[in-house]
């Protein structure tokens, strides 16, 4: 969706070069009539519509419940209800937030700033009625469907930095670290490459959102796990998963929901939307057997773990390229992401020893770097015209750009966090488990 | 009476439970238990990390029998528990002091 406006602009000066030439005949035989000539109003797409609605869902399921289970399974068991409650709760905060302000900075003009952030005209969704059209004359879907599928990525986007911190947040911290980074980090990127801001116009390629996603949670992620410190025990406590069977459930969703993620990201029922469903599922299969067979060779099994993994770096490194490369571009963006990411999460991070719980910088943070370069390496002008200048340089400028404001601003709001409430619970809650100390509640034997 | 305690592996529970209704035993009790002796548990790796597993599931199966029947239902279990790998378990006997069948009040071999 990087490309969404230019995009949006090459179909509609051909559209409108299409009505041109419609025209022509008619000047020359019916000068009488130029009326007919005019462009009628844009109306509603039922077919885009329905694919919209269809997709916002998808990508809601993939935060709840696909998130939290493929991180509810991960964590130790008394853990598992404050892990599966950061995704769900990230829902509600962020849903509220979304609607009161963040969609208005993210996607309304912001007028002489508008290339560093939106404005507040769409406050509470001012001004939006049933028949505002989002991309008049291209998608033509309701403002509101647009709104609400941009809502699902703007929920997800947080829930993920929660796979950093888990088995040690308190959960008063967890809601106003997530309100504050919603708000200050993820509208602004998003206005930056979708909204009209100047990453979109530079160049960057990324289709479904691997920089404002991915890359952006990744790195907020990272700085999370360096600014809280390790978990008390990591290194001596067994710390392996609970119950591997939630992962899969949780991975296996957050799969078919990807689809609605990234082929609904062309905001149309469409043959590019065709392609970047076709290259999601290769790269998706591609990464998991790559990881598996990684560790594989280096440990000498092929675990479930492993293989989950490896699909979800794949969903991750193709996001950008999705709706850019072909199938066979998709086939090497996985195999290289399911290689690198088990790198990350198994080598990298010991050798810089910083504790990611869930490996959300090592899966999305490695997967949404590897798979912007590459977007760059394979897009192809036959599947999308606009990856014609592709460049892993401009890519990269993307990448460095949102890595430098998600570190800073990620690292200002762990500051005002830790100022208001601190950010961990005590060492003694922290060992009883999240789920009795911060909620009270816990999993029955 | 003599109270004789196996550790064994949980999947030859079903082979022990039919050795010993042959013998005529007529009861047991099994508990789910975690331990280690010579086999001194395994290791998982999750993503890179190796944790070692100390205790491994075990079941305890307890059964009360009279002196006579002591040496032959050690035997049967010795012998349908056996897989010849490490981490086969152990048979404990114990000497029994007193038995008492609680619905009839019966004590001593009468309640076993």
């Amino acid at each position: 969706m990087t490309q969404r406006m230019p995009k949006l602009l090459g179909m509609a000066s051909i559209a409108s070069l299409a009505t041109l030439i419609a025209a022509l005949p008619a000047f020359a035989q019916d000068a009488a009539a130029p009326a007919a000539a005019a462009t009628p109003a844009p109306t509603l797409d039922a077919g885009n519509t329905a694919w919209m609605l269809t997709s916002t869902a998808l990508v809601l399921m993939m935060t709840i419940p696909g998130l939290a289970l493929f991180y509810g399974g991960m964590v130790r068991k008394k853990n598992v209800l404050a892990t599966v409650m950061q995704s769900f709760a990230i829902t509600c905060l962020v849903t509220l937030i979304w609607f009161i302000i963040g969609y208005s900075l993210a996607f309304s003009d912001g007028g002489s700033s508008n290339a560093f952030i939106g404005g507040f005209s769409k406050f509470f969704h001012a001004g939006i009625t049933n028949d505002t059209l989002w991309a008049p004359g291209v998608a033509n879907i309701p403002e509101w469907v647009f709104s609400m599928f941009q809502m699902t990525f703007a929920i997800i986007t947080p829930a993920l930095i929660a796979g950093a911190f888990a088995e040690r947040m308190k959960f008063s911290a967890l809601l106003i670290f997530i309100g504050l980074w919603s708000i200050f980090v993820y509208s602004p990127i998003a206005h930056w490459v979708w909204g009209g801001g100047f990453l979109g116009g530079l160049g960057v390629l990324d289709f479904a959102g691997g920089t404002v996603v991915h890359i952006n949670a990744g790195v907020a992620g990272l700085v999370c796990a360096l600014v809280m410190g390790k978990r008390k025990g990591f290194g001596t406590a067994n710390m392996a998963p609970h119950n591997l069977v939630l992962s899969v459930i949780g991975a296996s969703l957050l799969w078919v929901g990807w689809f609605g993620f990234n082929a609904g990201s062309e905001l149309a029922a469409d043959g590019l939307a065709g392609a970047a469903m076709m290259n999601t599922q290769v790269a998706t299969a591609a990464a998991g057997l790559a990881w598996m067979f990684a560790e594989w060779i280096v440990v000498k099994k092929p675990s479930v773990l492993g293989i989950i993994s490896g699909a979800v770096a794949g969903l991750v490194a193709v996001t950008p390229a999705s709706g850019f490369v072909n199938p066979t571009g998709a086939f090497v963006i996985g195999i290289v992401a399911g290689v690198v990411c088990y790198w990350g999460a198994a080598h990298l991070k010991k050798m810089l020893g910083y504790d990611d719980s869930l490996d959300a910088f090592g899966v999305h943070g490695i997967g949404g770097i590897v798979g912007a370069l590459l977007t760059g390496v394979f897009a192809d002008p036959a599947i999308n015209s606009l990856g014609e200048n592709h460049s892993i340089v401009t890519q990269l400028e993307g990448v460095v750009v949102t890595i430098v404001w998600t570190a800073v601003i990620t690292w200002v709001i762990l500051m005002i966090t830790k100022l208001l409430v601190g950010l961990r619970p005590s060492e003694s809650e922290e060992e009883e488990g999240l789920d009795i100390s911060q909620h009270g509640e816990s999993v029955a034997e | 009476m003599k109270l004789v305690v196996a550790i064994i592996k949980p999947s030859r529970l079903e082979e022990v439970r039919q050795a010993l209704n042959s013998l005529d035993v007529h009861g047991m009790t099994v508990t789910e238990v975690k331990g280690y002796g010579r086999q001194k548990g395994h290791s998982e790796i999750y993503r890179g990390t190796e944790y070692a597993v100390h205790f491994l599931p075990k079941l305890k199966v307890e059964i009360a029998v009279d002196d006579a029947q002591a040496e032959p239902v050690t035997a049967a279990i010795r012998d349908s528990a056996q897989t010849g790998r490490i981490g086969d378990g152990k048979i404990f006997v114990f000497d029994l002091e007193h038995v008492t069948r609680i619905r009839t009040g019966e004590t001593g071999t009468a309640a076993l």
